[in-house]
């Protein structure tokens, strides 16, 4: 995944990679002449050449500095421009899934996996752009000088290398999973306390503060449990690798001092040597802080390509209807089941079954039903929130799969179970349903959705500011608003889920008086719990346990249908009724 | 470097705090510091053990080339007559037998005692890491109970009125980052410390002159780090600034996300997370480049530390005023001696977030708890359910009166309906019956006995309620079910779940009972979550039952059965229901009607539209009006 995140910067990372590169060959490179200043100046005495060598590091030094700058600059542009463009990525692959994968993931999993794990990813980046490169080309060309500076002494190498390998192996082995386990751990940890805190009142009417208290106990003994171990490893860890290369400097001294008792080696060469050793040693230490990074960048890289990788099961068909010209169907207008099944994916029963329904432009036709029986459900399916299982749904007498999503949606005023309101203005909310409305748009859906007069009564009127969420409005208001912003756009087919339940019954009647003269053209679904919401609606449909138990007027049904009779019972006294 | 730095309010104190909770394991940090002690005096002394070593190899070398049979002395005095002083007095000050070449035996002395000094630092400082891990684990893992046991204590109206997000955070993130803050800086900065002190010392030992100049470094590498790290912080800031933006654009996006497709609102809604997108990226690109120059400027400088040290050592050797193998030592010192003061600033920087995080943790630990239960709890023998409240007053705020000398007498098995305007104080009554607040006057008793006089347990174990909010918790349906009763068999809580219309939902699920509900419950919808706690609240079988607007998001439909159903489990049983819907309430024995948090009604339903009250002006505006007038 990173790969494909990567190439646009291909460029940058190249030259970054060539920097340091530079950087690590300059740093070989220091104790090589470190080396001829000590054979060449020290023991000769010839303090000319000190100073020239000196000169020479000095100057290699600053060099090194420079390439270290310009690497960390090409370095924080890749690993920041891979964050943006995965975020971004992230964030237009989301505003595509459909309400199935939306629920799947959880926008607060959504949310977390945009912000919080490219995040972790796009630091991974920058470290492994820096370390990463470095600690190899560190390690590798350690080796080679070490190579060549002495190729006998080098042959400690054969001996030290692989024990480190095998030490750092067997550290990453069992560090990786505990690694796993510990973010696993703390993930369950934060959950229960999330828990508790949310449901702090059910817990103690329950009398369960103690169990939850265990509960949270035993998470927290497993994670401290599985941090210790993480904690005593790495305590073995770091004094294992130092002993390893604190003793082969010993080694080297020992060895090198043979060769250069015997000639073969010049003294300064064990310096050189010596620092060498240092270096590998430094790449190894990276290399293991690395290690010890990728796990968690790992889990975060997973969860966003479990993102990216989602195909959104509803999509725009190849060749999709867009112009009502091409529809041709300007008579059929409406919206029609045909047959229509609907089930979860993995669900043992539909929630919806065999539902054919004419749904006809100028009606309005209220849905009712016990919770569970599939209304919701039912309405979703026209703005293809999701796509139908079996059967067909016709809008404008064109299947909802062939007409493009823009020119479907276009034509739906929504206002779901939840009015959500958007940060801004009551304005800016109101015109989401149509960017061009005029104030005076504006102002009259306003006053169809009854919302005139408390939106007046704020001192900053239209302007007045709608929190996240619509947390400064009472639920009524949120309500309001949510239909005045469906009202704005005059759609032709207008879907009201269940959104005039907090309002009290005269602002419900007002409201749908008013309804009726506004949306006289338009096809108006409207699904409620009251009763008295539905009374006069042209066609009221009864949904019972997913399929449509019957149709008509509330005159016909209190005769036909005993759902709708025991609903209506349940809500009004006899001498009502009748 | 990539978080922020929250700068605490008084560093010191929260310090001091922090560090008092390490109190019961100052054995253990005792015996690793002096651990530390002594493995930084072997890490130490090291390098200078190996730089011997190298010298007894150079004049090994030196030996060599002189004619054996001839003294040091001699050999030093023909090389003055050469006219080579220089080397001359490199010579004097070594150990030389000229004509022999490295002694080896001596050499393998010296670096047998190198491999124990590094066996034992390494042993040490594996003990010590040992140590330390324990430490710092079992502080973290009181810490975290400490808080946790501290929000059961805690009196709900600390929940009502901190925000929930900011409590969590405080309980997970902070608790999180001190962990690691701690992990980090402990041993780090015990070790760091005593590493600058012994280097310095061995350096001036070696050579005051080497010293000073690599001494010269410190200010030059605090200053650069310093100035960095002040633009850097500016650009941090803007990081995080825009990384909230971002946050509460996405969150809102996502949450409304049906809405912002259905209303065709996509395109701005990209059009605006990229332009949030591109001024953190912006923001985060600048500050991780600045503070990225500190790494290479300090190496910059401590390689100016290298060359001036090789050049000047270079100069001395070769002078005879310090030996090879010391000049080698110091090189390796002064790489020793950079480091550490690079880590001390870091770790100052680490533990300024890690304090910061301390003091929220300790602030919630400092709030007042609740008043305790009484030490000589009283309890009815067999709760029936009677409940008085007798001249109860209370208000939330010292200066809004909200119930004020409410008398009330509820018969065991009687059902209480609350009703009034959103916003009467309706749940009031219920945070005082079940003793979530205190009330301020008068007495509420339960069979009789003063609820003060009982244990909270005791009380709460009496009622069962179903919330306007339902919380269920991330497990299966079936532990949810169960959550008031966890020891019923399957055959009870099945009952429980078809008496509350579960079953049939439950059933269409994958799995069943068996069902995982994720965190938000997301997979049910708001009237299935509402019919589980139903189902919770029926298991339970509590004497008195709290019906909290239970019904408010379950249809009308669905509720007339539950109160079909409700009617048998309320039989013995005292209710009490808070609801809008006036249907709910027609068969109570007592109507409760509040407004502006006073009772301004009470009796039954006839009564009180008989007496043509509030209450009667409320069913009005209910349930009379949309019959007849057409809409």
């Amino acid at each position: 995944m990173l790969g494909a995140f990567l190439r646009p910067y291909r460029g940058r990372v190249g030259i970054a990679v060539l920097l340091l590169l530079a950087q690590a060959i300059g740093n070989l490179y220091l104790p090589s002449l470190n080396a001829d200043i000590i054979n060449d100046g020290v023991i000769t005495g010839d303090t000319g050449y000190i100073l020239r060598v000196g000169g020479v590091m000095l100057l290699v030094t600053v060099l090194l500095g420079v390439f270290a700058v310009g690497a960390v600059y090409l370095a924080a542009q890749v690993a920041m421009g891979v964050g943006r463009d995965l975020r971004r990525a992230l964030f237009r692959t989301v505003q595509d899934f459909s309400s199935g994968e939306m629920g799947r993931f959880g926008a607060p999993s959504l949310i977390t996996r945009t912000t919080n794990d490219v995040q972790q990813v796009q630091m991974f980046v920058l470290m492994g752009l820096t370390m990463m490169v470095l600690a190899p080309i560190t390690g590798v060309g350690g080796v080679i000088m070490a190579l060549r500076e002495n190729l006998r002494l080098s042959a400690l190498l054969v001996v030290v290398l692989p024990l480190l390998a095998l030490v750092v192996g067997a550290i990453v082995r069992s560090a990786v999973p505990q690694f796993r386990a510990m973010q696993r751990k703390l993930d369950a940890i934060n959950r229960v306390m999330r828990e508790n805190l949310t449901g702090i009142r059910v817990i103690r009417a329950f009398v369960r503060t103690a169990h939850e208290e265990r509960r949270f106990g035993e998470a927290n003994a497993d994670l401290t449990r599985t941090a210790l171990t993480v904690g005593r490893l790495f305590a073995l860890a770091f004094p294992s690798i130092m002993l390893i290369m604190n003793l082969t400097t010993v080694a080297v001294v020992w060895f090198g001092g043979h060769l250069v008792d015997d000639g073969t080696m010049p003294i300064g060469d064990l310096t050189a040597f010596l620092s060498y050793v240092m270096q590998i040693l430094f790449s190894v230490m990276m290399a293991v802080f690395m290690v010890v990074m990728v796990p968690r960048a790992a889990a975060s890289a997973e969860r966003v390509q479990e993102v990216l990788a989602t195909e959104p099961a509803i999509r725009d068909a190849p060749r999709s209807v867009t112009d009502d010209a091409a529809a041709g169907l300007v008579e059929s207008r409406g919206v029609e089941f045909r047959g229509v099944e609907f089930r979860y994916p993995g669900a043992e029963e539909p929630v919806l079954r065999d539902v054919s329904l004419m749904i006809r432009p100028g009606e309005v036709t209220a849905i009712v039903g016990s919770t569970g029986s599939g209304k919701s459900t039912l309405v979703n399916l026209i703005p293809r929130l999701y796509d139908v299982t079996a059967g067909r749904l016709l809008v404008d007498g064109v299947d909802v799969r062939d007409l493009s999503r823009d020119r479907l949606w276009s034509g739906i005023g929504l206002v779901p179970q939840r009015a959500f309101l958007f940060s801004g203005t009551v304005a800016s909310n109101v015109r989401l349903g149509d960017e061009d409305a005029t104030d005076d748009e504006v102002r009259h859906a306003l006053e169809v959705a009854q919302a005139a007069a408390f939106v007046d009564a704020l001192p900053e009127g239209i302007e007045a500011p709608v929190e996240q969420g619509g947390v400064n409005l009472s639920g009524g208001q949120r309500q309001r608003l949510a239909i005045a912003r469906a009202l704005v756009r005059r759609p032709g087919i207008c879907i009201f889920d269940d959104s005039f339940s907090a309002l009290d019954y005269a602002t419900d009647a007002r409201l749908r008086a008013a309804l009726r003269t506004e949306t006289a053209e338009a096809t108006v679904i409207i699904v409620a719990q009251r009763v008295s919401t539905v009374l006069h609606a042209d066609r009221i449909v009864v949904l019972d346990g997913g399929t449509v138990v019957g149709t008509g007027t509330h005159e016909e049904l209190m005769r036909t249908c005993e759902t709708y009779r025991e609903i209506v019972y349940s809500q009004l006294t006899e001498d009502d009724v009748a | 470097m990539g978080m922020p730095v929250a700068k605490a309010k008084d560093f010191r104190t929260s310090l001091r705090r922090l560090l008092g909770r390490l109190r019961p394991h100052r054995l253990a940090i005792l015996f690793v510091v002096l651990l530390a002690v002594v493995g930084v005096a072997l890490t130490i002394a090291g390098p200078k053990l190996l730089g011997n070593a190298t010298q007894r190899v150079f004049e090994g070398v030196v030996s060599r080339e002189l004619p054996a049979g001839v003294t040091k002395e001699q050999a030093v005095a023909a090389l003055r007559a050469q006219g080579e002083g220089r080397r001359a007095d490199m010579l004097a000050s070594m150990q030389l037998t000229p004509g022999h070449g490295v002694d080896f035996t001596a050499l393998g002395r010296l670096l047998l005692l190198v491999v124990g000094v590094y066996l034992l630092s390494a042993v040490f400082s594996w003990i010590s890491g040992y140590l330390m891990a324990g430490v710092t684990q079992r502080m973290v893992y009181t810490l975290r109970e400490d808080v946790d046991t501290k929000l059961g204590r805690l009196p709900l109206s600390y929940f009502d009125t901190h925000a929930r997000g900011d409590l969590l955070s405080r309980v997970t993130n902070d608790i999180d980052n001190i962990a690691m803050t701690l992990q980090q800086t402990l041993t780090q900065m015990i070790t760091s410390l005593l590493m600058v002190v012994g280097v310095l010392a061995m350096m001036v030992w070696i050579s005051p002159l080497l010293a000073l100049v690599a001494l010269v470094t410190v200010p030059l590498s605090i200053l650069v780090t310093v100035r960095i790290a002040k633009r850097s912080q500016k650009q941090f800031a803007a990081q995080w600034r825009w990384t909230g933006t971002l946050n509460g654009h996405v969150e809102e996006m996502f949450a409304g996300h049906d809405l912002v497709k259905v209303y065709g609102h996509t395109d701005r809604a990209v059009a605006e997370f990229d332009e949030a997108n591109d001024r953190l990226y912006a923001a985060s690109f600048r500050a991780q480049f600045i503070s990225g120059i500190i790494q290479p400027a300090m190496n910059i400088i401590g390689n100016l530390n290298y060359v001036a040290i090789a050049v000047i050592g270079g100069f001395r050797v070769a002078s005879g005023t310090i030996s090879l193998g010391d000049v080698q030592a110091f090189i390796q010192y002064s790489r020793q001696f950079t480091m550490p003061i690079t880590q001390v600033a870091g770790i100052v920087n680490l533990l300024q977030s890690g304090i910061a995080s301390a003091e929220r943790v300790f602030e919630v630990l400092d709030e007042p708890e609740e008043i305790p239960d009484t030490t000589r709890p009283r309890s009815p023998a067999v709760p029936r359910g009677r409940i008085t409240l007798e001249g109860v007053s209370f208000r939330y705020v010292p200066d809004t009166p909200l119930i004020e000398d409410l008398d009330l007498e509820v018969e065991p098995g009687h059902t209480v309906a609350i009703v009034g305007p959103t916003g009467a104080g309706k749940t009031t009554l219920v945070n005082l019956l079940m003793r979530f607040y205190e009330i301020d006057r008068g007495r509420i008793t339960l069979d009789g006995v003063d609820i003060r006089e009982m244990t909270r347990d005791d009380l709460r174990g009496t009622f069962g309620m179903v919330l306007q909010d339902t919380w269920l918790f991330g497990g299966t349906i079936r532990e949810n079910i169960a959550y008031g009763a966890p020891d019923v068999g399957e055959r009870r809580l099945l009952a429980a779940a078809r008496a509350a219309y579960v079953d049939h939902f439950v059933r269409t699920l994958p799995d069943g009972y068996d069902t995982v509900l994720d965190e938000e419950a997301s997979n049910l919808s708001a009237g299935e979550r509402q019919l589980l706690t139903i189902a919770r609240a029926f298991l339970a079988d509590p004497a008195v039952l709290i019906l909290d607007e239970a019904t408010s998001s379950v249809d009308t439909r669905t509720e007339m059965l539950i109160q079909k159903a409700m009617a048998k489990l309320r039989q013995g049983r005292t209710g009490f229901v808070i609801a809008h819907r006036l249907s709910t309430v027609r068969d109570a024995d007592t109507i409760l009607v509040m407004d502006g948090g006073r009772i301004v009604e009470q009796g039954a339903h006839q009564a009180l539209l008989d007496r043509g009250g509030f209450y009667h002006d409320l069913y009005r505006s209910q349930f009379a009006e949309p019959v007849g007038e057409g809409v």
